[in-house]
């Protein structure tokens, strides 16, 4: 079955995630998302599975909390504002080392914003999100095919390593169409013997819970915790290079930002500059070895993102001084043009990684 | 011959509460209902943030600790996803009518099948005795300390009362446990809460009267005293929502 549907973006998420076993929806009505919610209500009653509309994106998640207690695959969906009021939840659910599945379709902030694409949540996705000491995995889809590949990938890594998988997309990528083929074979299901399921009186009673009061002890679990995260960085890291093995210059985004960008690297290419892109798919854990190797060769990084500049800090993480790394961006909902992006690298072509 | 034993339900963990808190007593009620109904073992348990955060502690059955006051929404998706299981929250007057509000109305209002137990003494005792949602006009607390003044901090929220104005819910009562009549009386209340679960009714709330000595600055006596002559009045007992008894009073 590789036939090929055309297909929303949004909507892909929603069937990728059935496909992949999710039969529990929770959600709170808000743009640019949306078609995520309808297309589940549309099809949860008829497998026998759970779409609620929640009277709030914080109710929501304490949903998703309370049916990922019971070892189920679930997942809620929502766009910036909305997932500010999530954080609360979603630090619980980390707390509590609970699998679950957040969809951030990121439209312009701060405050109410606007409703169109953005990428000014990477901070808040990749750095925790909340209050505490933790990380989500963050899968960034650059394509129709990724968002329903990376839902499907984003589950299996939240039963993997126990832990919150977030999908951060923006407002093209769920309203884009494209072809997408949802060729899926599903893995046998994780055992969670910790789930509460009621004991049967058969084992003593499972406790769900993120409250350690002696402070040895939530220091032990946050090691502990930190220690799964360190597997997750050397497992799961997830990036693209395109046309990396010479390039002199360096282009590092995701999402829309690396379709942009590889439009350029194209162009600047036929004018004869050596530009190739390193495409980050997981944004945390974030591929610092690669940037990192690639300063061998690269004289200049520059971060192509929809926000005031987020992401190049971790990108100066990883070339530690090595090379200059400089910004090309738009922000609260404009998109970066080829044009923009093809001028930035004939800058850096021009400054020679001078710094 | 045993005559008096504690609940197979409850843990041999000791319990943390300040003496002459009622919490114990209702815990206590909570384990002889799940005991004589025999659904120990498909019962999952909500803990709320409060005085009774450790409750996962003293329940013998599955338990989840939720967030301060999304106890019905983490219920509503454990009772979602395990719909034979049954499913309980235990929360206090802070967690279930302040910061809880909204989850508390819209999981009445889509009269979802699971048991609260809601613990009203009025006042934020874990964190040192703050004015609560129902903290009554006068009260005396750590951030009212010239007495609730309902000019300034508005009146308390009666919660079955403004329940009872939705159509969802199955089961809203009043009760306390300041005496051995009441205490039984409570136990009814709480049997039938979760006895309506098991056969599908839905929503059902039992909000009980309890004491907090310790921060109403009383003795455990005075302090059921009080519950008597000062939130009785205010806070009436009795059944403000019975919606089977109700059809078939009219059948």
């Amino acid at each position: 079955m590789a036939d090929k549907v055309l297909m929303k973006g949004n909507e892909a998420i929603a069937e990728a995630a059935i496909l992949a076993g999710c039969r529990h929806y929770f959600g709170y009505p808000i743009t640019p998302q949306t078609e995520i919610a309808a297309y589940m209500a549309k099809r949860m009653p008829k497998i026998g599975g759970t779409f609620l509309q929640a009277e709030s994106e914080i109710a929501a998640i304490n949903m998703v909390y309370g049916v990922s207690s019971t070892g189920k695959r679930v997942m809620t969906s929502s766009s910036s504002p909305g997932i500010s009021l999530k954080g609360e939840g979603i630090s619980y659910i980390a707390g509590a080392d609970l699998p679950a599945l957040i969809v951030n379709v990121q439209r312009g902030g701060p405050g109410l914003g606007g409703i169109q694409p953005s990428q000014s949540d990477y901070f808040q996705a990749t750095k925790g999100g909340a209050h505490g000491d933790f990380h989500m995995i963050v899968l960034a889809p650059s394509s129709v095919q990724e968002m329903a590949d990376l839902t499907v990938k984003g589950f299996d890594l939240a039963d993997a390593y126990r832990t919150p998988v977030m999908i951060l997309a923006d407002g093209t990528m769920g309203q884009m169409m494209e072809p997408v083929s949802l060729d899926y074979t599903p893995k046998a299901p994780v055992e969670k013997p910790w789930a509460t399921t009621g004991t049967q009186m058969q084992r003593e009673h499972n406790i769900v819970n993120s409250l350690f009061l002696a402070p040895d002890e939530l220091e032990d679990m946050n090691m502990k915790r930190f220690q799964r995260y360190a597997a997750i960085e050397k497992n799961e890291t997830l990036y693209e290079e395109y046309r990396m093995e010479d390039a002199d210059i360096c282009i590092v985004a995701f999402g829309i930002a690396a379709r942009v960008s590889k439009n350029a690297i194209n162009e600047a290419r036929a004018r004869g500059i050596r530009a190739g892109m390193i495409r980050p798919i997981t944004l945390w854990p974030f591929p610092t070895a690669p940037i990192s190797a690639a300063t061998q060769h690269v004289h200049s990084f520059i971060s192509v993102e929809l926000s005031m500049g987020q992401m190049i800090e971790d990108v100066r993480l990883a070339v530690e001084g090595r090379a200059p790394v400089t910004l090309c961006n738009r922000t609260g909902g404009m998109i970066p043009s080829p044009e923009q992006v093809l001028q930035a690298i004939q800058t850096a072509a021009e400054n020679g990684g001078a710094k | 011959m045993v005559v008096f034993e504690k609940p197979k339900s409850l843990t041999d963990v000791s319990m943390h509460y300040c003496p002459g808190c009622t919490h114990g007593i209702i815990h206590r009620l909570v384990a002889e209902v799940i005991d004589e109904l025999g659904i120990e073992g498909k019962t999952i348990g909500i803990a709320p943030v409060g005085c009774s955060v450790l409750a996962y502690n003293y329940f013998r059955c599955d338990m989840i600790e939720a967030a301060h006051g999304r106890a019905p929404a983490v219920a509503t998706g454990v009772k979602r996803s395990l719909p034979e299981n049954i499913v309980f929250t235990y929360q206090g007057d802070g967690d279930l009518a302040s910061i809880g509000t909204a989850e508390t109305v819209h999981a009445a209002a889509r009269n979802e099948n699971i048991t609260i137990i809601f613990i009203n003494n009025a006042i934020y005792g874990m964190t040192g005795g703050q004015m609560a949602p129902t903290s009554l006009p006068g009260q005396v607390t750590q951030t009212s300390p010239y007495g609730r003044d309902v000019t300034q901090c508005g009146y308390p929220v009666k919660v079955c009362e403004m329940l009872s104005q939705l159509d969802g819910p199955e089961y809203l009562e009043r009760v306390t446990v300041n005496n051995v009549k009441n205490i039984r009386n409570a136990k009814r209340a709480i049997k039938k809460a979760f006895q309506n679960q098991v056969e599908g009714k839905g929503f059902s709330l039992v909000e009980v009267l309890s004491s907090c000595p310790t921060n109403w600055g009383m003795t455990p006596q005075k302090a059921l005293e009080w519950i008597d002559e000062k939130m009785i009045p205010y806070y009436p007992l009795g059944v403000y929502k019975d919606r089977s008894a109700n059809k078939e009073a009219k059948a």
